[in-house]
């Protein structure tokens, strides 16, 4: 076996994991601290004022990040069901359905700070519009990925099940990504490209990658810190599981 | 011990099938009763001003029909989970795909079908205006087919839960938002008297992929569930 196999396999072995995400987690979630207060403090003191929408504009470094997340946690967890089912690795089924509540998490901080921007901007909280309507789809989606994971007794067969219905469901992130160039309603296009130039200017535009770069670390944070949890109850009844909660539990 | 070819199984299960749906013909119709009720229920809600509901006609007839089918989802593999006759289709040497796709055939054959005989009377008792009728038959025997292939892969996932209700709505509904739309959509232009062919053409591609892919879906569906 090469090295690579081998190193990917030693990954995949819950002990592992637990002790490599536990030697992680802490400075994940110190660095998103760090990044998010210093791309917050970009966003709502140094950047700008709007000269159409003056201050209220500010909310998108909380939305656009958070709907960027919606979409990007999808993708990994459905990236993880494929794995889970294709090759049944437990540890990609743990990560998997960890995604699910942060995801439903993001995509409903999306569409509560979209509603509050909506409110004084478009005039109304709520409106029909394609990429709202998609995104609230979404929101089910990871709802019923959720609730199917807890409807099955059998953990391994509930992961397995609810990661083919996030397979199943993943036909919607392309939907909710080219709404607004498909469906020309009225949420506005994106502004922000990986290609070629934003259409956003500098000052405002470091905060806002700040930002998301923030969120990706505190998923990945959080991710580690639920699948930590989990792997620890699955394995409940091996050796090493038994060890690390005498461990903890011994130097309180 | 010989094995009958793949055509004949799948010809055995959908008389068998057939045959079991007609003993108990009466269920056959409980779902267009629902669907009545739920039109009823409309009118009552709303005033019964003809205009208003014209103009809502064509919605409420594609939700009506969609938590008719709904509710008759459970009913797809719940009797054969229980004698065990699933399981033995699944260890069966043939195809799971096919004999899920006759399975799926005779379930819209016995509950969307006449969901769609009786769809003139609903459009009628909502004052549909009756250049529309045609596209709303047209949209309805694309969308119906589409929504029993889509749930029949989430009752797949749900088989052997006891109270599998609320989960399955919430598991289906998402998946059944693009094909409400895209059929509401059809009516919808037709009643504008604008070009209605696009929606419908949508919805004939998502069909015919579904056709295709849903029953393997369902397959691999059930052999997480059954395992």
């Amino acid at each position: 076996m090469n090295t690579l196999t081998l190193w990917f396999h030693k990954i995949g072995s819950p002990p592992t994991f637990y002790r490599l995400a536990g030697r992680f987690t802490p400075w994940l979630f110190a660095l998103a601290a760090l990044t998010g207060l210093v791309g917050l403090y970009g966003g709502l003191v140094l950047a700008p004022a709007d000269y159409q929408q003056s201050d209220a504009y500010r909310i998108i470094f909380i939305h656009v990040p958070s709907a960027w997340m919606s979409l990007f946690i999808y993708f990994v967890m459905a990236v993880n069901a494929f794995i889970a089912l294709v090759w049944r690795i437990k540890l990609s089924e743990t990560l998997a359905m960890c995604c699910a509540p942060i995801g439903a998490a993001f995509t409903a901080i999306t569409l509560a700070t979209g509603s509050i921007w909506g409110k004084p901007m478009w005039g109304t909280w709520w409106t029909w519009d394609a990429r709202l309507t998609s995104e609230l789809v979404l929101l089910f989606l990871y709802v019923g990925v959720i609730g199917l994971y807890h409807a099955i007794e059998d953990r391994r067969q509930a992961a397995r099940a609810a990661s083919f219905l996030a397979l199943v469901g993943i036909v919607n992130v392309p939907i909710v990504h080219f709404s607004v160039k498909w469906w020309n309603t009225l949420h506005q296009g994106s502004t922000v490209r990986l290609l070629g130039p934003s259409a956003i200017d500098a000052s405002m535009l470091w905060p806002l990658l700040l930002m998301a770069l923030a969120t990706k670390l505190w998923f990945l944070g959080s991710l580690f810190a639920r699948a930590r949890a989990s792997l620890l109850e699955l394995e409940a009844g091996k050796d090493w599981a038994r060890e690390e909660a005498l461990r903890t539990g011994a130097a309180p | 011990m010989t094995t009958a070819s793949a055509s004949r199984a799948c010809a055995a299960l959908l008389r068998r099938d057939l045959l079991l749906t007609w003993r108990r013909r009466g269920d056959a119709l409980s779902p267009v009763l629902f669907a009545i009720m739920i039109v009823m229920l409309f009118p009552l809600a709303l005033g019964p001003e003809p205009n208003q509901l014209a103009r809502i006609a064509a919605g409420i007839v594609f939700v009506a029909m969609l938590l008719a089918g709904l509710l008759a989802l459970d009913t797809l593999f719940r009797a054969d989970y229980d004698d065990g006759a699933l399981e033995q289709l699944v260890l069966s040497p043939h195809p799971l795909a096919m004999l899920l796709g006759c399975k799926i055939l005779v379930h819209w054959l016995t509950t969307a079908l006449p969901l769609l005989v009786a769809a003139p009377l609903l459009a009628e008792m909502l004052h549909l205006p009756r250049q529309v009728l045609p596209v709303l038959l047209g949209a309805l025997a694309l969308a119906t087919p589409l929504l029993s292939l889509l749930g029949a892969v989430c009752v797949a996932l749900t088989v052997g839960m006891r109270r599998s209700g609320m989960l399955l709505a919430l598991l289906v509904l998402p998946l059944y938002v693009p094909v409400l739309i895209f059929a509401a959509g059809a009516c919808d232009a037709a009643q504008a008297g604008l070009p209605f062919t696009a929606p419908l053409l949508w919805l004939g591609a998502a069909l015919a992929m579904a056709l295709v892919l849903a029953p393997m879906a369902c397959a691999a569906a059930l052999r997480i569930s059954i395992s």
